[in-house]
């Protein structure tokens, strides 16, 4: 079998006494788009944190490519292929649309010890981020203060910035949160476009989405992965329909 | 979108124009005095805009800038004394220890953010100032009387009054030149970028403390320079400029002129000093009135007098 592009060895991470991440294991093959799925503070956020290095596990490791990436710091993820959105919108709130699209360009040509050109006018940064707005349909408000975007576009930059960092491997976390109807089926139109190009690993809460569009399903509950496999083995499997029953009906409904 | 012609870039036109201009007014007038105040206001507007290149751009608060104009002024006094009066090495003595100060101060700090940052540089520059307040050999807490000025070998002669005020007003100038350009270029972008979010900046790929750093140190640097010009100005240097309600004051000149806008800490310089040369000659409880006039601005004028213009620009 192929090395995964992604491999997750026994994680742990606790706060307290609490065990958010317990001895998580998990593998998700190149080109693969994985959604991991559970209730509300089941540790899907935590673990997407230390996959990214904004936390640091406490057992366990993370392998990139074969690499392991356990001890490295983000920005070190970052220049080796692993992009991520944030749950809670994380952009430069006084730059423009295209400038944060060229700093994600920029953090990927080269070291930034430079002082005297004027980086805006940088034709090659500017064209990747076009590009990459043009990809999520941004290129109209290019030159729009983030901080005046609507919460929908500035999910939607959230995305463009980590396409401009030619990502191996994209961790999405809830790229949905707080979307509209037409702007999820927007975010659902434009993620099954780019999972032929990149690996996808897909946290959400809207199992519409993830079941239309994840490859595999992980699922979390209290930190521990209970299931993992296809969808449709999801779908029929008990344990997952006990975490969710009163929860959210979404899967037993269909299954 | 843009007037043609922006009132701020109006102002700072302005200011830079008066500044040049100024020492044609002293001559005229016969008022030297003036000259004299405005060698430490162009001086101190330095060491300001040097400030809000970490403070304004990069979001560093740094409560210990002061010591710099001690370093820098130590620098020069120190060498002086030894009997080593060339410019050619004391400026660039004062131009290094200042950087290597801000290295390491830098490196220790920087593991800290808001208010311990704040807090452990202030206690680092408290720290120079009692060091500085030790050294017996060059005067401890009197301070030290430099007898002679910087010796420039003929090409500027610091003793003269219009010339050491050109000087002092051509650093200025560079200094701001070089800060426009600095925020300008993709450095700049990525610490005004880390000064914004630095949890996003690291995730598309910047070693944030590594940036901050190198950013920390040129300001530093910067600032090392106001503290030798200082130095020659007073032809003295002591402890006392190094003392935390300097740096204090630098703060206020940047957060009064706009943080983070190019010209703001040279007209908050400018203003600062000013109020205070105008108000103590009215009464000696100037600091009565100039308390409530800067809280004023600050709770009003938000981003400084440039805050104020910009909205004048738009409304």
């Amino acid at each position: 079998m192929a090395d995964p592009l992604l491999r997750v060895d026994g994680l742990v991470r606790r706060f307290g006494g609490i065990l958010a991440t317990d001895h998580v294991s998990l593998d998700v093959a190149r080109g693969e788009l994985h959604a991991i799925i559970g209730p509300n503070g089941a540790g899907k956020t935590t673990l997407i944190s230390q996959l990214t290095g904004h936390l640091a596990p406490h057992a366990g490791s993370i392998f990139l490519g074969g690499r392991d990436i356990t001890g490295l710091p983000a920005y070190r993820r970052s220049t080796l292929g692993l992009a991520r959105s944030f749950q809670v919108t994380s952009l430069l709130p006084d730059f423009t649309a295209a400038d944060n699209v060229a700093l994600a360009a920029q953090a990927h040509d080269g070291h930034s010890f430079r002082f005297w050109g004027n980086a805006r006018k940088e034709r090659g940064l500017r064209e990747a981020a076009r590009a990459a707005l043009e990809r999520v349909g941004l290129v109209g408000r290019a030159d729009v203060p983030v901080s005046k975007l609507s919460h929908g576009e500035q999910r939607e930059l959230e995305l463009a910035v980590a396409l401009a960092t030619k990502p191996q491997l994209l961790l999405l976390d809830e790229p949905m949160a707080g979307l509209g109807a037409t702007e999820s089926a927007r975010m659902v139109k434009l993620l099954s476009e780019l999972r032929k190009e990149v690996t996808i690993v897909l946290v959400e809460h809207d199992m519409e989405a993830v079941f239309a569009l994840a490859d595999r399903i992980s699922v979390l509950v209290y930190g521990r992965v209970i299931a993992s496999g296809l969808p449709s083995e999801i779908r029929q499997n008990d344990e997952v329909k006990r975490a969710y029953l009163g929860d959210q009906h979404v899967v037993v409904k269909r299954g | 979108m843009k007037l043609p012609l922006d009132v701020r870039t109006l102002v700072a036109g302005l200011v830079v124009a008066g500044l040049l201009l100024l020492p044609l007014y002293s001559f005229l007038s016969g008022n030297v005095f003036v000259l004299t105040l405005f060698t430490r206001i162009v001086i101190l507007a330095l060491a300001a805009a040097s400030l809000n290149l970490i403070m304004g751009y990069g979001g560093m608060m740094s409560f210990g800038h002061a010591a710099y104009l001690g370093i820098g002024g130590y620098a020069v006094g120190m060498l002086a004394q030894e009997g080593v009066g060339s410019g050619f090495v004391q400026f660039p003595v004062a131009l290094m220890a200042s950087a290597f100060y801000a290295l390491v101060i830098g490196a220790l700090s920087l593991r800290t953010r808001g208010v311990y940052f704040i807090m452990i540089t202030l206690a680092f520059a408290q720290m120079a100032y009692y060091v500085a307040s030790g050294l017996a050999r060059y005067g401890g807490d009197d301070g030290l009387t430099i007898y002679k000025r910087s010796d420039f070998a003929g090409l500027i002669n610091l003793s003269n009054r219009v010339q050491f005020y050109y000087l002092c007003l051509a650093c200025l100038l560079a200094t701001v030149f070089l800060i426009w350009r600095i925020v300008n270029s993709r450095f700049g972008l990525v610490v005004q970028g880390l000064r914004s979010n630095e949890q996003r900046m690291q995730a598309i790929g910047f070693p944030a403390k590594r940036y901050k750093l190198v950013c920390f140190v040129i300001a530093g640097t910067m600032c090392g320079l106001a503290g030798a010009l200082l130095a020659n100005n007073t032809d003295f240097v002591s402890p006392a400029v190094m003392y935390w309600t300097r740096s204090g004051d630098l703060m206020v000149m940047v957060i009064l002129g706009g943080m983070g806008t190019l010209f703001g800490p040279v007209i908050g310089a400018v203003v600062y000093l000013l109020l205070e040369e105008l108000l103590s000659q009215i009464t000696e409880y100037w600091a009565l009135i100039m308390g409530p006039l800067l809280l004023l601005i600050v709770l009003f004028g938000r981003g400084g007098i440039m805050g104020l213009l910009g909205r004048l620009n738009r409304g």
